[in-house]
């Protein structure tokens, strides 16, 4: 390196620079942000961004209170929260240790099972609700001895709701959980064995705690998701006020006969999920900092 | 001190070990005993297995063949298909590391291994603070391990350990990841508390000097093969190869210091010679030199070497490109000098000469 030359700590194209000349062009153009890259990631930002901005902008503040008002919103939203945090709950009981099974042991066909994991997340969510329907709808392979042997139906009921936000959001849920788990040293469960904890001890008590930061950022993302879920909710579980019924629904359905009602709605859920995930995100950025 | 190495367990006591640990392009095949009350380091370098069979002995890593047993109790066999898990072994490890869980604090992480073997918490902290006290952090009882210095987590981890009680102690370079200043204390410290551990304590390392200062007895391990046991001094006396002979290469000497003079323990050979060292240090210390240090001379020379004995040439041996003297006199002395020396001096087994040490290659270590 000539004396000149950024120092090696910058970027990594200063470093291999094969000459001055080079490193000095790479200097003017600021700490590594060249225009290609530079625009579109502005333009990708405003694509992102301008939506909401259109939303507020277009919102009828003035009607806002009689719109919200309207009958529809809160029970429509109570759904949601409540239905979103059962199916964030289901989620981390069965998805945690599924993702700990994925990340901690070696078993034949892992590879398999851990592609059965994320086809939720490529599946269409429609699709996942027709499936749902062919497994837990009363004729289904479940279904039919779940209804039979306890008297439970779930498709078309609150319960139904659940299940299709679980299924769609719990992969979100184990990838996370699964990479914060690859990402810790299971040594320390090994220092915990020669003290004495059997497997599930040293999980409960060195594991989870080790891994909690991962599984709060996994239980955010799966709540967000299970909180916007439209298409397999709409297909297993229908579309009924007060039982059914979630944001997303009730958003969809307004906008055909009562727009301004639709933007109420949805500003409304946008607010409720900016607030909840500041909020975690703050509480949880805060302990591991 | 210079008893012969090998020494056949008659009584089922202690660790009885044959690990076999095939991995393909490694394998591990050491036969290791040791009693209770007993340190025994494994000593060898970087790849040499210290670590596998130290694994293997605490069952993190499984044999593949051969047998280990604790106390009469048969931990692992696999021919019997026999293999007791480490949470159900009476084991306790310091690793390399520490790996102290960085959520609980300095108690929390004493009080782990004595909550898991079924004590409340209430008692298990009790304990805990009991053991904190004893390597002298009780007042790093609430921090959590990150906020503690190198030596204090090496001591937490020892405390750990111990806590449950363990019949086999296992410390995996208890040294390594602490700086040079630390290290003298903590060795002092660790030496201490081995002594008063009553069951087995296998340590491994890679340096000659903890492994003398600290164990009774010393295996060497190089590429997963045994290649020679027995007590520090007689290792260093004898060495059975080259790579022993560069490793274990140091005279080493207990004494009371007083200032850099170190005044040696009236027991045996070297009894209440005095060593002019390069540290000044007060109490028990060790003094130790290396081989290549002692010169030696046919008559007493003018100069201005301090540690200075006759002595007389107890046994030559040639190791690589210098010869190893075993040289017995006021203290015994490992020294190692040129062929061309030994022709000079006209050394034969039995010459008496003169071995001369400079003070500034003595060095002199808390005991």
């Amino acid at each position: 390196m000539t004396p000149g030359t950024t120092k090696p700590t910058g970027g990594g194209s200063v470093r291999t620079a094969p000459g001055p000349a080079r490193a000095r062009r790479f200097a003017r153009g600021g700490r590594g942000a060249p225009l290609v890259l530079l625009i579109p990631a502005l333009l990708g930002l405003t694509f992102l961004v301008l939506p909401l901005i259109g939303l507020l902008v277009k919102a009828p503040w003035s009607t806002m209170p009689s719109e919200v008002d309207g009958g529809t919103v809160w029970p429509a939203l109570r759904l949601s929260l409540e239905t979103a945090t059962a199916a964030t709950a289901a989620s981390l009981v069965l998805g945690v240790p599924l993702a700990w099974l994925l990340a901690r042991t070696e078993f034949p066909g892992r590879r398999f099972v851990r592609t059965l994991v994320t086809l939720p997340l490529v599946m269409p969510p429609v699709v996942g609700g027709v499936a749902l329907l062919l497994v837990f709808g009363r004729d289904g392979l479940v279904g039919e001895w779940l209804n039979s042997a306890f008297g439970i139906t779930l498709p078309f009921t609150t319960a139904g709701v659940v299940v299709a936000e679980a299924f769609v959001a719990m992969p979100f849920l184990v990838l996370s959980v699964e990479g914060a788990l690859r990402g810790s040293d299971s040594r320390y469960e090994e220092a915990a064995a020669t003290l004495g904890a059997s497997r599930f001890t040293a999980f409960r008590r060195v594991t989870l705690p080790l891994v909690a930061p991962g599984i709060g950022a996994g239980a955010v993302l799966a709540w967000a998701r299970a909180l916007g879920e439209f298409g397999a909710t709409i297909t297993f579980a229908g579309d009924f006020p007060g039982t059914t019924q979630t944001m997303p629904l009730a958003v969809y359905l307004a906008l055909e006969n009562d727009p301004d009602a639709a933007i109420a709605l949805s500003v409304v859920l946008l607010i409720v999920s900016v607030l909840v995930l500041v909020g975690l995100r703050g509480r949880w950025t805060g302990g591991a900092a | 001190m210079s008893t012969p190495a090998i020494q056949a367990p008659t009584e089922a006591v202690g660790v009885d070990a044959h690990l076999m640990v095939d991995r393909g392009e490694f394998s591990l095949d050491v036969e290791l005993t040791a009693r209770p009350g007993e340190v025994l380091a494994l000593l060898g370098p970087n790849g040499a297995g210290k670590t596998t069979a130290l694994r293997a002995l605490a069952g993190l890593t499984p044999l593949t063949g051969g047998r280990l047993s604790l106390d009469g109790e048969v931990l692992e066999e696999p021919a019997a298909r026999l293999r007791v898990p480490t949470e159900d072994r009476p084991v306790g490890v310091v690793f390399q590391d520490y790996l102290l869980f960085p959520h609980l604090s300095a108690l929390d992480n004493v009080a782990f291994g004595l909550r898991t073997r079924g004590l409340r918490r209430a008692e298990a902290r009790a304990e805990a603070a009991h053991w904190l006290e004893r390597v002298g952090l009780a007042d790093h009882a609430a921090a959590r391990p990150r906020a503690l210095s190198g030596g204090q987590a090496q001591r937490v981890a020892l405390a750990r350990a111990l806590a449950p009680k363990p019949r086999l102690l296992l410390l995996d370079e208890p040294m390594a990841a602490l700086d040079a200043r630390t290290r003298l204390d903590v060795r002092a410290q660790l030496r201490r508390h081995l002594a008063d551990f009553d069951a087995v304590a296998v340590l491994v390392t890679h340096d000659p000097l903890d492994a003398m200062v600290l164990a009774d007895r010393l295996t060497v391990i190089e590429g997963g093969r045994v290649v020679q046991h027995g007590t520090p001094a007689d290792i260093a006396r004898h060495p059975r190869s080259d790579y022993v002979a560069r490793l274990v290469g140091l005279n080493l000497y207990r004494g009371r210091a007083d200032g850099p003079e170190v005044r040696l323990d009236a027991e045996g050979e070297g009894a209440d010679a005095v060593l002019a060292t390069a540290e000044s240090h007060s109490g028990p210390v060790f003094a130790a030199f290396p081989p290549s240090a002692v010169t030696l001379h046919r008559e007493r020379p003018d100069g201005s070497a301090r540690n200075l004995w006759p002595v007389t040439v107890r046994g030559m041996e040639l190791h690589g490109d210098q010869v190893r003297l075993d040289l017995a006199g006021t203290l015994p002395i490992t020294a190692d000098i040129t062929p061309a020396a030994v022709a000079e001096l006209g050394l034969a087994e039995g010459s008496e000469v003169w071995a001369a040490v400079k003070a500034t290659a003595v060095h002199s270590y808390p005991a």
